[in-house]
């Protein structure tokens, strides 16, 4: 978690003014207010979270991403973030476009579905991966939509979404993706972090 | 109701233009106050009431010797913590604890102003009340706050004064009274007005008051303050002292009871006229069409954090139309918290014991004290 934040935190220009969807309880939002920018709010969907993000005195949305991030003007944040919930949403794609609308730049991590050891679950086992990342049972996962670091950057050419930059993070090593090692980073990393722009 | 009430009061000597376009000058606002304000003056924070709320925020309302209408919110040690923040509320104008209303002595006369009582606005309260934070020489309010009419009066209190409070807090209200609202109170009033002891709202003058009429405006409205399953939890068909029904008209049910003790209690404490003139205030209350239908220009102005509650089970001030007012603040990127509070207990919520809702208020505005604190030094 930590080695995320900080590659997120990296990502980041001083003082700018971040939106984190899907921003949990806060932990993502009060490192960056601790490192990089006071100007960061939250959107989250689970009422107990958002409770305990305005204890902490963050400036958190109750909302679902889907359908409330149409309210915010058109490049009103210099960064969205979207922390290892893509998967999570009924629409994605959506979710994504809705994304780059509301923020000049993206900040996308993907819990990555090709990493090996998720990999060697399906095969030998037969059984749908559970890993430290991706901990639930295939009947109890929010997780609808899996993809792999090498889906996501796939999706951002065939969309037209500038990459630019990628990174892999295994345990806590980070590298850079590109399109010559990007089979290798698709088997061999556990999350892949994009900051991309429409 | 203005019997002998002995009350912190101030002669307001500025003429204030009211929106119906009459003026008034050397008009009393009514107000108390709880904690002490500190050097800085960087404490306080101003409370608006709701529709029959007073300044008695907390502690023993002297005039009803029941706790004060928020002392789960305001109080020592309570979310809104009096060991720390200076605590400031009034009597809205139209009111009848001791600010300018209806029932006011016209000393010309000697009698009552009863239905001569202009008709005021939520604007006029808040302007009303912005002359008494002139008087208390406070230059900058923590924050304000208020449920209800008392949130309309917090948007409208930014709208007025951008740059007079750091910190917003609307609960369960909305920035345009919907038909809906509207409806209700037409039936209060409309209940108050066919009471024949009403007299055109010169009871005063006869000795009488319109004691049924106004029960029944009471009861109407406490209604729309619960919620179904609420009521059916607390009464359901349950019978007022009695095992069988009677076959007749008295309150068989507990329910019926419980509606009837709430008429009465309040109108001992309530002034009718007073009744008519703030739902007027209410149902008028329209930010949007004040800034020419775009509810965002009514906060262009202010750099005001924000934070809005709503209550599931509200349907009087829905999630919705508290969601409007965070969409407005959104779309002019204003800094805008939102949480909508799990609750059966209806748009009442706000009043009592809900312990989520106690404990977001009470952290959210000591965290924020202390960042905006912090950020000074």
């Amino acid at each position: 978690m930590k080695e995320e934040f900080n590659i997120i935190s990296n990502l980041i220009e001083e003082n700018t003014r971040v939106l984190d969807v899907g921003c949990g309880n806060g932990d993502l939002m009060k490192f960056l207010q601790e490192n990089k920018t006071k100007d960061i709010r939250g959107l989250e969907i689970s009422k107990e979270k958002v409770q305990n993000c305005l204890s902490k005195g963050l400036t958190v949305i109750e909302g679902n991403a889907e359908s409330d991030l149409k309210q915010f003007p058109k490049s009103s944040f210099d960064y969205v973030i979207l922390s290892q919930t893509l998967q999570a949403f009924l629409n994605p794609e959506l979710v994504i476009n809705e994304l780059l609308k509301v923020g000049k730049k993206v900040i996308v991590t993907i819990p990555n579905f090709g990493y090996w050891r998720v990999r060697l679950q399906l095969l030998f086992k037969g059984t749908m991966p559970v890993t430290e990342n991706l901990p639930h049972e295939w009947y109890n996962t929010p997780n609808l939509h899996m993809c792999t670091i090498k889906d996501f950057y796939n999706f951002c050419s065939s969309k037209n979404i500038k990459i630019f930059k990628s990174i892999a993070l295994k345990k806590s090593r980070i590298s850079e993706i590109n399109k010559s090692n990007l089979n290798y980073k698709n088997l061999d990393s556990h999350l892949g972090i994009f900051l991309i722009e429409s | 109701m203005n019997k002998n009430i002995d009350t912190k009061k101030i002669i307001i000597s500025n003429p204030l233009r009211l929106d119906c376009g009459k003026e008034i000058n050397n008009f009393p606002i009514a107000y108390e106050t709880y904690g002490e304000l500190n050097s800085e003056k960087s404490n306080a924070i101003l409370v608006f009431h709701a529709l029959t709320g007073d300044q008695y925020v907390s502690g023993k309302n002297p005039i009803t010797n029941k706790d004060g209408w928020w002392s789960y919110v305001v109080g020592e040690n309570k979310p809104i913590d009096t060991n720390k923040f200076f605590v400031i509320c009034a009597n809205v104008i139209g009111g009848c604890m001791g600010s300018y209303g209806p029932s006011t002595i016209n000393e010309s006369t000697g009698k009552q102003i009863g239905t001569d009582f202009p008709i005021i606005t939520i604007n006029d309260m808040v302007n009303a009340q912005y002359e008494l934070i002139k008087y208390l020489e406070i230059e900058k309010l923590f924050a304000v706050v208020g449920g209800s009419m008392g949130g309309m009066q917090v948007l409208q209190f930014v709208a007025n004064f951008p740059d007079k409070a750091k910190l917003a807090i609307p609960i369960a209200c909305t920035s345009s009274h919907s038909a809906q609202n509207i409806a209700f109170n037409e039936l209060g009033r409309q209940a108050i007005m066919a009471d024949s002891k009403w007299e055109n709202g010169f009871y005063s003058n006869y000795k009488l008051n319109p004691d049924k009429g106004l029960a029944v405006a009471r009861m109407a409205a406490h209604i729309t303050y619960l919620s179904e399953k609420g009521l059916q939890e607390k009464f359901g068909r349950k019978l007022q002292d009695r095992d069988s029904l009677r076959y007749g008209f008295e309150a068989d049910f507990q329910i019926e009871s419980y509606l009837r003790y709430q008429g009465s209690v309040f109108v001992d404490r309530f002034d009718a006229n007073s009744y008519l003139y703030i739902t007027r205030a209410m149902d008028y209350f329209d930010l949007s069409k004040q800034y020419k239908g775009n509810l965002s220009d009514a906060f262009k102005e202010t750099k005001t954090k924000f934070f809005v509650i709503s209550f599931t089970s509200d349907w009087l001030y829905p999630t919705s139309e508290n969601r409007e007012i965070v969409i407005a603040l959104n779309s002019i990127g204003a800094d805008v918290g939102f949480v909508e509070i799990e609750s059966d207990k209806g748009h009442d919520s706000f009043l009592l014991d809900v312990p989520s809702f106690l404990k977001t208020l009470g952290d959210y505005i000591n965290s924020t004290y202390k960042v905006i604190n912090e950020r000074r030094i």
